[in-house]
Parts: structure tokens; sequence; C-alpha cells
């Protein structure tokens, strides 16, 4: 039913937007970075939509500006968003009904910030008297709401050029929103030693180049999150 | 059109196949179960470690002191986010804090 499909777009726009508020302050940063690194305006304007990746494009940024080669760039890229291949998979089965053309369209919206609103929607239990939340329309909501923000903070960024002190720290908006993301959901002790080794092993990890510390701090984070579950030899979950 | 557009444009395929491929076919190539609870345990550790890095270091050394305002206002933020699970509240009181800590340290 139209109304509905409208209903289940603007819940996701409605979860998503509490997001934007720390992506604005980092999509505005980026703007001003691209710019202070000499990048044409329209390429950093490129960037946001063509690649729409934050730390991607300011890793590119920041070895554009030292120089790096385009191939070191291209890895650094595919290490980074290695992530999404994850987030990918994890969203697979609840949009495997839809035609093709979502598929591509979903797959492009697929953002950190995107996933982690989607994700907690489509694992929440049913609440009674609701019809299933795994809707393709509230993932188009989430990801467009984000995308948007992405973009039209990034214009800003670039027109406004370097008129936002540093000294303002807006930076930390993005820490501070992978905290409210990431803090609520430790209840379990898989979780919360996931969390915990992925932390420290990225504190140890920071001198490794092009971010690989933070694909290895990943890997160990989720390997001892698997295995605090066997020892708390958790009953075998269904495959979903 | 220059080396850098084709960089961009590089960087945007890259991207997207990585968050396309298991979409179009993790149907055929299924991955394996530990790999599948290993899933759900991805963005605490990933998002972690973003974080923690950026709490902990200034200039690549380890500060664990009052000294620290970054420290000071994710930990406050941390247990806004635990109380509230809030996301507005989490980036009010963090960047509030690291405005007066940085101003009371300076």
């Amino acid at each position: 039913m139209p109304d509905e499909g409208r209903s289940e777009f603007l819940a996701g726009v409605r979860a998503e937007l509490p997001i934007c508020l720390g992506v604005l302050p980092f999509g505005l940063i980026f703007g001003v970075v691209a710019i202070g690194a000499g990048l044409p305006p329209g390429l950093g304007l490129a960037m946001s939509s063509i690649v729409f990746a934050g730390s991607a494009q300011f890793m590119a940024v920041q070895l554009l500006h030292g120089g790096a080669s385009a191939l070191i760039i291209l890895a650094a890229t595919f290490v980074i968003n290695l992530r999404h291949l994850l987030y990918s998979f994890s969203v697979a089965p609840y949009v495997q009904p839809l035609p093709g053309r979502w598929k591509w369209l979903l797959a492009y919206l697929l953002t950190d910030e995107a996933y982690a609103v989607v994700i907690t929607r489509f694992q929440s239990p049913p609440v009674p008297g609701r019809p299933p939340s795994a809707d393709h329309r509230f993932f188009l909501g989430a990801g467009l709401t984000l995308w948007a923000t992405w973009q039209l903070s990034t214009a800003a960024g670039v027109f406004l050029g370097a008129q936002i002190p540093a000294s303002w720290s807006l930076d930390f908006a993005l820490s501070l929103t992978f905290i409210a993301l990431v803090v609520p959901g430790l209840r379990d002790g898989p979780t919360i030693a996931a969390a915990l080794v992925g932390g420290l092993v990225a504190v140890l990890g920071a001198a490794a180049p092009y971010h690989l510390g933070l694909i290895l701090a990943a890997l160990c984070g989720v390997a001892a999150g698997l295995a605090v579950e066997r020892r708390g030899r958790a009953p075998a979950e269904p495959a979903a | 059109m220059s080396g850098l557009w084709w960089l961009v444009v590089g960087m945007g395929a890259i991207t997207f196949a990585l968050r396309l491929l298991p979409i179009l076919f993790s149907d055929r190539a299924d991955l394996p179960p530990i790999l599948r609870r290993g899933l759900r345990m991805v963005p605490a550790a990933v998002l972690s470690a973003l974080i923690v890095p950026d709490l902990l270091l200034r200039d690549g050394q380890v500060v664990v002191s009052a000294a620290n305002p970054r420290l000071l206002a994710g930990l406050l933020a941390a247990l806004v986010a635990w109380r509230t699970k809030n996301i507005a509240l989490t980036l009010i009181a963090g960047m509030v804090a690291l405005w007066l800590a940085a101003a009371v340290l300076a």
C-alpha cells in the first residue's frame, strides 16, 4: 500500500535525522579540507557524490596533499571500505526479494550511518500489532536523508572555505556520533568484548600505514567477540 | 578528464562494488556460519576502533589524564549515550564538554 510505504520511508528519514546532526559538521569539514588541500571545488563535490564514503574521502585528500600515487589511494580506498562488504552481506537477506534496480540503489546508499540505522531496525524483534519491519522503503528514507545531508554539507564546506575556525574542533562530532551508535548496544558479553578489543588494537596499531590498523582492529574485535560467545556456550542461533 | 577525475571515479567504483557484490551474489556464495555470527559484532568492533584512538591518542601518544579534553568529553558522552540512547543529546553533551574542558585547561 502506498500509505504504508510512505510511512516506512518517513520512519527511515526520522531515524536517520539525529545521525545527520553528527554528519553535518563532518561534511562541512570535508569541504573545507578539500579546498584547503588545493582540490578544485568541483572535484570535492564529485568525491562526495561519486565515492560517498567519508573516511575514504578524508584519506584521499590527505594522501593527495602528500603527493601519493593514484594506485596507493585506490588500494587504501579498498582497505578502508572493506567493512562495507560486511555491511552488504549483513543486509543482503533483507533486500534479496527486491528487483535489481532497488539492489543497486540501496547498495549505493549503504554507508556506515545508514547501515547502523537500518540493521538496528531490521534486527529488532517484531512489535505486536505492527507489520514486519524489514522494509526497503525504510532503508531508502534513511539512506537518502544521509545522502542529502552529505552532499549539502560538503557543498556548504566547499563554498564557505576556511571560514570555520579549527578551534571549534568540529571533527570531534564524528567520534561522538560513533559513541552514540555503539554504546547503547553494549549489552552482552560478546559485543562488549568486540568493542574493547577493537578499540585496544586500533590504539596499538594506530601507527600502521593506510589505516591497516583499523582493519586489523576490526578482525581482532570480531574474533574476541566470537571467542567470548563460544565460551558462554550460547545456544546456536538459527540462520537469519 | 584529468587524472584526478579518474581517481575519483576509481574510488567510487571500488566503494560501490564492495557495497553491491554481496547483495547481488550472497545467495550463490554464502558466508560460512561463523562469519555470519561475526557480522553481528562488526559495528561494535569497527566503530570502537574509530572512537578509541581519537579519544586516547594525542600526536601518536596515549594520553590518559585530566589534561586530555577529548578523553573527558568522550567518557561523558558515552555515559549520556548509555543512559539516554539519544544521539542528539550525546553530541551536545560531548561538544559542550570538549569546549569547557579545553577552556579550563587552556
